[in-house]
């Protein structure tokens, strides 16, 4: 490989990775640990009337830690009867499905760890490895609970990944590749009806793949209303409901940081990513320190609209959840992705 | 299955939404915002919320009104009420009189971990020499020391509100506290 | 393939016995699934043994017990006022009105008539509790369903109403109010203005939830057509309260057998719903809330002046005889039995409480359900585990 400029040093391939990847890992544990505060915490407090936690740290800041503590001094309990490896297995795999996905999301023209030229398929096939997890982590945890929302978990999340696969196919035609910084491109340098002020965001012609796309994903993170698999108030944490400690601290970061790769990738898909519209004549020296910034306030918009609809609507049965998957969601995006190759082709 | 309508979801996310609102600009959305005052909450121990007058946090005794006639500690649901009293003489009432006896109080218990906040001690005294008193910060790591004695009983006193005046149309009579 | 180990034999053996002591027909198929005693769903600790085939529920048997105290027992060596210090914990959200029927009963028994101040300050209270009592089921029903916001709603505004309640009585949950022949205390000064507004508040929440909660329509397909007890079998099983009336029977004892309290004097309606599903039966309790809280404003707008309580002897010995009083609790129909023999204490005391019979009806309502409706239906029959196992 030829050995790139970056930061305006010369480096091998193999030492670039690395600094890619640490960078990349600080970037996504500080994005996940700021969503966490500020919706977990704090916005669904102000929801509810309440302050949150206000003890540690000022206004509550350093409650994370705190938690992230008490997990990691916690007793690493597996039930008699569980299976170990699978059991001990099924974190990982559940948080490394989403670790990897934060590869391919580009922050800048050239900050990203792994410029696929298949960036969203990547991304698609990637997220759906967690459901094996869910499922090995249902089984070997040898309790009725853990195994029937293990069981829902499996039909939802393979339910829902067709209604997000569709969507995405939309912005594919209308940006032309699946290559994500080609959809950034294409967002920012595109025009509507000739007006370039703004771009040409996803989210204006595309805006029916987005509401399925926040839909689905939704459902990908089993956050209510599409929450039957945790379902608290009945199964108790679901497939969850063994882990405790660090095992636990697995899921809950791999479930914010889901949340924050999926946000990141619909803004990339639909909001233009890390980029201004080009007409607005920011060069790429700048777009360097500012497209992070920017793909990050956009990820952290669409996070909380997550967490807004999460903390408000009740939770559909498992039913009622395939019925709306199958029978309304995957025929309406066909349509829209039918649509959108027809007025690609006249226009 | 009911095919999904816009409206109503969207009414309910508009509520959740009005209230968070509501709760960071409690002054308007014009002025800087104020959690800490638009949350109905109340940051227990840096702030405190004044519990009623008539509360029932603790129990308190007037010693002087005491005559240990027992009627609390055997009208008590739990017997968390413990009285042990002996015989003295007291100077007669008047000059050249006999002297009374009454009775004076070695122990008054009340064991505030059985007791049941009924007030029905308070109630039946005769005497008037128990008192509710609103204070309710007196949690302790030992068990045993919820067991308040005598004195104890008597320094919550200081903390006995004065009976309020009642609402127009009753016609019961307030009652003074002793001091 | 792993080969099935003697320890595993035995506990599988174990497995089979512990069913057949409950009284679960032994199926090869199928998965126990025990719902509790520690459960969030299950209001308390109420213990139902479902047995499920895939999702679907085959059978269901609610075991309780598991918070049983003993009162009927404890209260036949109380004395009187004793004995309403215990009975104001069997429903715990609206205390004040397991007092209301026991105080009845012995005024009954004794001859004596509390004034009519004292009668409808006690109404007011009885209503204010099931205020207090069906905003947390209406909140309740919210998490029980995956919403948790509501139920932050309905303890924000209860708190209210618990303050109000705390400012006459002292105490928020165990009021402790109610004696024989009146109240033992008079309201204090402003209590009756700062309670209309309270009254203000409760309505704007019931308005809240309407439009939160009740008019998504994710609660409408989980509720509508979930649990639905027909008007006959309701009957047979004895539900009172909000679950009767939700199923289309119109009886309400605070209209048709009122007794004591001044709700005949009161403008107020009784709510119905033919249909009997959960829907129906959290719509007849949100619009009990709204009907109550004009009651209290009726009330407070109404109250006489008097005394507040009549001329008791000092120590209460009831005389010897028989009486049952029953009153439209906010969880049913709720009675106290009391025989007694002339003594201090009551010789015996039967408690009829409102949510025993409520929650018999589950093993027939919940063949056939999804387990998710389990949750569903047991949080729209809304009983107090208290009020179960006494």
């Amino acid at each position: 490989m030829t050995p790139t400029l970056m930061f305006g040093l010369e480096l091998a391939y193999w030492q670039e990775t690395i600094i890619k990847v640490l960078l990349g890992l600080v970037a996504l544990l500080l994005l996940t640990g700021g969503v966490v505060y500020l919706y977990l915490f704090k916005f669904v407090s102000f929801m509810q009337s309440r302050l949150g936690p206000m003890e540690a740290g000022p206004y509550g800041s350093l409650q994370l830690l705190a938690e992230v503590g008490k997990w990691l001094q916690k007793e690493d309990i597996a039930t008699e009867k569980a299976d170990r490896f699978v059991f001990r297995l099924a974190p990982a795999i559940v948080l490394a499905s989403t670790f990897v996905l934060f590869a391919v999301i580009p922050a800048g023209p050239t900050a990203v760890v792994s410029d696929l030229g298949t960036g969203i398929y990547f991304v698609l096939a990637m997220s759906s490895l967690s459901v094996l997890g869910i499922l090995m982590a249902g089984w070997a945890s040898a309790n009725k609970y853990a195994l029937l929302g293990a069981l829902r978990a499996a039909g939802q999340l393979i339910a829902y990944e067709l209604p997000l696969v569709l969507a995405v196919v939309g912005v594919v035609i209308a940006a032309g590749s699946l290559n994500l910084q080609d959809i950034v491109a294409a967002q920012a340098s595109g025009e509507i009806f000739g007006w370039d002020g703004i771009g040409n965001p996803f989210i204006l012609t595309q805006i029916v793949g987005f509401t399925i796309f926040m839909i689905a994903v939704q459902a990908e993170l089993t956050q209510s209303p599409f929450d039957m698999p945790i379902a608290e108030s009945e199964l108790v944490a679901g497939y969850q409901v063994e882990y405790s400690g660090i095992r636990f601290l697995i899921y809950f970061i791999a479930e914010f940081a889901t949340a924050v790769a999926f946000a990141a990738i619909a803004s990339t898909l639909f909001l233009g990513g890390w980029a201004l519209p080009t007409a607005w004549g920011l060069g790429d020296g700048v777009m360097h320190v500012v497209g992070p910034i920017v793909i990050s306030a956009k990820a952290v918009l669409l996070v909380g609209v997550v967490f807004w609809v999460r903390f408000t609507l009740p939770r559909f049965r498992e039913d009622q959840l395939q019925t709306l998957a199958w029978k309304f969601l995957i025929p309406i995006s066909l349509a829209n992705i039918v649509a959108t190759g027809v007025l690609k082709v006249v226009f | 299955m009911a095919k999904p309508q816009v409206p109503g979801i969207v009414k309910g996310l508009g509520i959740t939404l009005k209230t968070a609102v509501e709760t960071m600009f409690p002054d308007g959305p014009l002025k800087p915002p104020a959690p800490s005052k638009g949350a109905a909450t109340v940051q227990y121990p840096h702030e405190k919320e004044e519990p009623a007058p008539r509360a029932r946090g603790v129990i308190a005794l007037k010693e002087d009104n005491c005559t240990a006639c027992m009627l609390c500690a055997r009208e008590c649901p739990d017997w968390c009420i413990y009285i042990e009293a002996h015989k003295t003489l007291a100077p007669p009432r008047r000059e050249g009189g006999k002297p009374r006896s009454v009775n004076a109080l070695d122990r008054f218990d009340i064991d505030f971990s059985l007791c049941m906040y009924c007030g029905i001690c308070v109630e039946v005294c005769p005497f008037e020499a128990l008192f509710w008193s609103p204070e309710f910060e007196y949690s302790e790591v030992k068990i045993q020391d919820l067991l308040h004695d005598k004195s104890r009983l008597d320094q919550w006193m200081h903390t006995v509100p004065d009976f309020e005046p009642l609402e127009a149309g009753s016609e019961v009579k307030v009652k003074k506290v002793p001091r | 393939m792993t080969a099935v180990t003697d320890r595993q034999k035995l506990q599988y053996i174990a497995a089979k016995a512990a069913d057949s002591r409950v009284n679960v027909e032994l199926e090869t198929e199928g998965m126990t699934l025990n719902i509790g005693p520690q459960h969030p769903a299950t209001h308390g600790t109420l213990r139902i043994v479902a047995r499920l085939d895939g999702e679907q529920v085959v059978s269901a048997e609610p075991i309780a017990g598991y918070m049983h105290r003993g009162k009927e027992k404890l209260c036949e060596v109380r004395t009187y006022p004793q004995i309403n210090t215990l009975i104001n914990r069997i429903d715990w959200l609206g205390s004040f009105a397991n007092e209301v029927p026991f105080i009845l009963a012995a005024e009954q028994l004794m001859g004596i008539e509390a004034p009519p101040r004292a009668q409808w300050i006690r109404t007011m209270f009885f209503e204010m509790s099931r205020i207090s009592n069906l905003i947390l089921f209406l909140g309740d029903m919210g998490v029980q369903l995956g919403a948790v916001t509501p139920a932050f709603y309905a303890f924000r505004d209860r708190e209210f109403v618990l303050n109000q309640i705390e400012r006459v009585t002292g105490g928020r949950f165990h009021p402790n109010f109610d004696r024989i022949g009146g109240l033992k205390d008079d309201l204090p000064k402003g209590w009756i203005v700062d309670t209309k507004a309270v009254m203000e508040r409760v309505r704007d929440f019931c308005d809240e939830i309407e439009e939160l909660f009740m008019n998504a329509e994710i609660f409408s397909a989980r509720t509508r057509g979930i649990g639905v007890i027909p008007a006959d079998v309701a009957m047979q099983y004895g539900l009172s309260g909000a679950n009767a009336r939700a199923s289309g029977i119109d009886w309400d004892l605070r209209r048709d057998a009122p007794s004591g309290l001044v709700h005949p004097e009161l403008d107020w309606k009784v709510w119905t719903h033919p249909d009997g599903d959960s829907f129906a039966r959290f719509w007849v309790r949100l619009q009990e809330v709204r009907e109550a809280s004009k009651m209290v404003d009726q009330i407070c707008d109404g109250l006489p002046s008097g005394p507040i309580m009549a001329k008791v002897p000092r120590i209460i010995k009831v005389p010897a005889g028989e009486a049952w009083v029953s009153t439209e609790n906010p969880l049913g129909e709720m009675g106290y039995y009391i025989v007694s023999k002339g003594d201090l204490t009551p010789f015996r005391l039967k408690i009829r409480s409102a949510s025993f019979n409520n929650v018999s009806i589950t093993p027939w309502l919940l063949r056939g359900v999804y387990v998710p409706d389990i949750i569903t239906i047991l949080a729209s029959l809304y009983f107090i585990l208290g009020d179960i196992d006494r």
